[in-house]
């Protein structure tokens, strides 16, 4: 009898060899499995957007605990690492770079302010790393980034305001007063709006561009023609309750035209603040209504609760902090779109950057969810930006009441671009 | 040259060849923020020559700034330029612009000139505002790949990046140390320790004064360019006060009339952003108390309080 452990056999080395192997590499393969998905948000913690940056981490952190409650991103549990990016492009730019390079995340989300996206966007391009932006900029879509860089969480400032014309023509009235903040912001609202409402056989009959730095707006109502009978005012930033207030002296008591606006001039401010009076039946363009609807979807409810959000759409714990409600699901649904794009691709580390990209360009219907608590959604790869529907809302009492939503098709735009036909 | 002279130059070059080294040391993350650093720290050393040497407080330099971002990236935007083209417009948009402010802006003097340099600036932010369709507004562009290149050289790529920052960087600097060891360079200084004296002695304070702010233009106009086309962004936030602030904070850190004061201020203040965000949401604040320290325990900046105590040689 020979002993094998002594002398042992060539087939038995080999196999003890082999199994040696397979355990050494073991652990490591557990560890990748187990190694946590990094994503990098890049976060208007302070600037000109930290109103939205405290809603945008809060929305985050909800969804991302949701998420890994249910399993995380293909069994990987999911880390968020926040970096102000100070609301400013150039900082913006070396925080896609530090989230990349320094801190190894997967790719980098989060962005709403346009001027931070265009700066970031480029460095994100050259570091070949996904870029989802939650911005409302029709800078996506209109070609002017890269293959990199997707919106995936929220419509196109085109989208809304082209889809509010057909409304406002026929509920409000078709001759319209425009006055908005005289950047890319108002622009934006000027041209779009003005096309969209001469297709609904109405005219723009007065543009009225207030420049950025103005804190006293009275001088520019007489300029309002008289036979103005629709008002629309997207004034943003904290000269805007000066601008309502001085608007509701400059008509008192007296007939008015009706006034149509965005939320976006009143995102985390109560509608109920004093001095607000004037808006008082007037309508707003709401992405998703702040203040929950009779009608909201079954996943309404659970959304509010884990973002910590009551009914009214303030923060369950302190009332006076009202939310941006109508920005911030971007955030809680751009991660979902992540989840579903990396576990379609089998993602499993940044080398498989290219293939995410290729698995988010192939995703077309965004169904209503928990994952989507605004609503569906449509995804066009071609021009890296989603579709959804819009909703507006009436101002009844000091509180917003949803009054009329739109289809996602009324919001659907010939394409731009194609970016899945430029190189990586 | 003197011994002083011959120890200053030995400085330089070193700091350069450092720099130079730097890059196969640092990983690419390092690497690109120091490249970062050189662009402003040439931002700051004109900066320098016109607060630190001729006692020009300017608040107005964003838009000179801007006037070489946007002086290369609209050509390049619009016609198409390449870098090397694009970056001399950017250049000779600063100067230009820094000539146009001077001859109106130097009829006045200290808490004035802040003012009016200011309100330039403002104006030409609002300006860039006003004609979106062309400049792209508030949100601005970012600059087309092929704009990006130089003889063959892509310059969004690391390597290439770096060296072209570094060479602009050293020829700032080197063009910097020069120019204030010439007798120019002692002129711009008469004119910031005693303006009356000098024009008693037949200079004319409004010529060297016009001069050196223009050159400082000539330096922020190389800087603004050199971001748009080594990073890819054109934007007009680079024309708001903030960007006026910044050279003046990175020239006060290291040391306003000193040379290498410009690329230590934005050095540190680069670091001690990236290490304060690493330890709190509240970073600002950490950079605004050293700040405060730092004026109160070393007015003269770093490099000015070596100087006075231990190294006079230092230009």
């Amino acid at each position: 009898m020979t002993n094998t452990l002594l002398h042992p056999t060539r087939r038995g080395l080999l196999m003890a060899g082999g199994a040696g192997l397979l355990t050494a590499a073991l652990p490591g393969y557990v560890a990748a499995q187990a190694a946590p998905i990094k994503i990098g948000f890049q976060l208007h913690r302070t600037g000109i957007g930290a109103a939205y940056g405290r809603w945008y981490e809060r929305t985050a952190q909800a969804a991302l605990k949701a998420i890994n409650d249910a399993g995380g991103i293909a069994g990987r549990p999911v880390e968020i690492l926040f970096e102000d990016d100070a609301t400013d492009p150039k900082r913006g730019s070396e925080v896609v770079d530090k989230l990349t390079q320094s801190d190894g995340c997967d790719l980098v989300m989060g962005t709403l302010f346009s001027h931070v996206v265009m700066g970031s966007a480029p460095r994100a391009g050259e570091l070949k790393v996904p870029y989802l932006v939650c911005s409302e900029g029709y800078h996506v879509a209109s070609g002017a980034l890269n293959r990199w860089t997707l919106q995936p969480g929220i419509t196109d400032v085109r989208a809304q305001i082209s889809t509010m014309a057909p409304w406002v023509s026929q509920n409000l009235g078709k001759k319209v007063t425009m006055v908005f903040p005289d950047y890319a912001f108002g622009h934006d609202h000027r041209d779009f709006f003005t096309a969209a409402i001469q297709a609904q056989g109405g005219e723009v009959i007065a543009q009225i561009a207030v420049p950025p730095t103005e804190t006293s707006f009275t001088r520019y109502f007489p300029q309002i023609p008289a036979e103005t009978e629709v008002i629309y005012h997207v004034m943003v930033g904290p000269a805007v309750l000066t601008f309502v207030k001085e608007l509701g002296e400059f008509y008192g008591t007296g007939a008015k035209p009706a006034l149509f606006g965005f939320i976006d001039s009143l995102e985390a401010v109560d509608t109920a603040t004093p001095g607000l009076e004037f808006l008082e039946g007037s309508h707003f363009w709401e992405a998703h209504p702040r203040v929950k609807a009779t009608d909201a979807g079954e996943h309404e409810a659970a959304y509010r609760a884990a973002v910590g959000v009551d009914d009214n759409g303030a923060s369950v714990s302190d009332a006076a902090d009202v939310s941006t409600y109508s920005h911030m699901f971007s955030t809680w649904e751009t991660l979902y779109f992540i989840k579903q794009a990396m576990e379609a691709s089998g993602y499993t580390g940044p080398a498989d950057r290219q293939k995410l990209v290729e698995a988010m360009e192939a995703i077309t219907d965004l169904p209503y969810g928990i994952e989507r608590p605004q609503g569906a959604k449509r995804f066009n790869g071609k021009t890296h930006q989603v579709f959804g529907s819009q909703h507006i809302s009436q101002v009844q009492g000091g509180k917003l009441v949803k009054v009329h939503t739109t289809t996602i098709d009324e919001g659907l735009y010939e394409d731009a671009v194609d970016y899945t036909t430029m190189s990586f | 040259m003197t011994g002083g002279g011959v120890k200053v130059w030995v400085l330089h070059l070193t700091l350069i060849a450092a720099l130079f080294a730097a890059q196969f040391l640092l990983s690419p993350y390092h690497a690109t923020n120091l490249a970062r650093i050189m662009v402003l720290a040439v931002f700051a050393m004109g900066y320098n020559l016109a607060f630190g040497y001729t006692g020009l407080l300017s608040l107005g330099h964003a838009l000179l700034l801007a006037a070489g971002m946007y002086a290369a990236g609209l050509p390049a935007q619009l016609w198409g330029w390449t870098a090397g083209p694009a970056f001399i417009a950017g250049i000779a948009g600063g100067g230009l612009v820094a000539a146009a402010l001077g001859l109106l802006a130097l009829r006045t003097a200290g808490v004035s000139f802040m003012i009016v340099t200011l309100m330039f600036a403002q104006a030409g932010f609002l300006t860039l505002l006003y004609f979106a369709p062309i400049t792209g507004g508030d949100d601005g562009f970012a600059v087309a790949a092929a704009s990006r290149t130089l003889m063959g050289f892509d310059l969004s790529t690391d390597t290439p990046r770096f060296l072209a920052a570094l060479t602009i960087f050293a020829i700032g600097l080197c063009a910097s140390l020069a120019l204030v060891r010439s007798p120019f360079g002692r002129t711009m200084v008469a004119m910031r320790e005693n303006e009356e004296r000098s024009r008693m002695l037949g200079m004319n304070p409004f010529t060297v004064k016009l001069a050196a702010l223009t050159i400082s233009g000539l330096y922020a106009g190389a800087a603004g360019a050199a971001y748009a086309i080594l990073f890819g962004y054109v934007g007009a936030s680079f024309a708001t006060i903030q960007y006026s602030i910044l050279p003046m904070l990175y020239v006060l850190l290291g040391g306003a009339g000193t040379t290498l004061g410009p690329f230590l201020g934005a050095l540190l203040m680069f670091a001690l952003i990236e290490a304060a965000t690493g330890i709190t949401t509240a970073h600002q604040f950490i950079v605004g108390a050293a700040l405060v320290v730092l004026v109160l325990f070393a007015p003269k900046g770093i490099l000015g309080t070596i100087r006075e105590r231990w190294a006079r040689w230092l230009s």
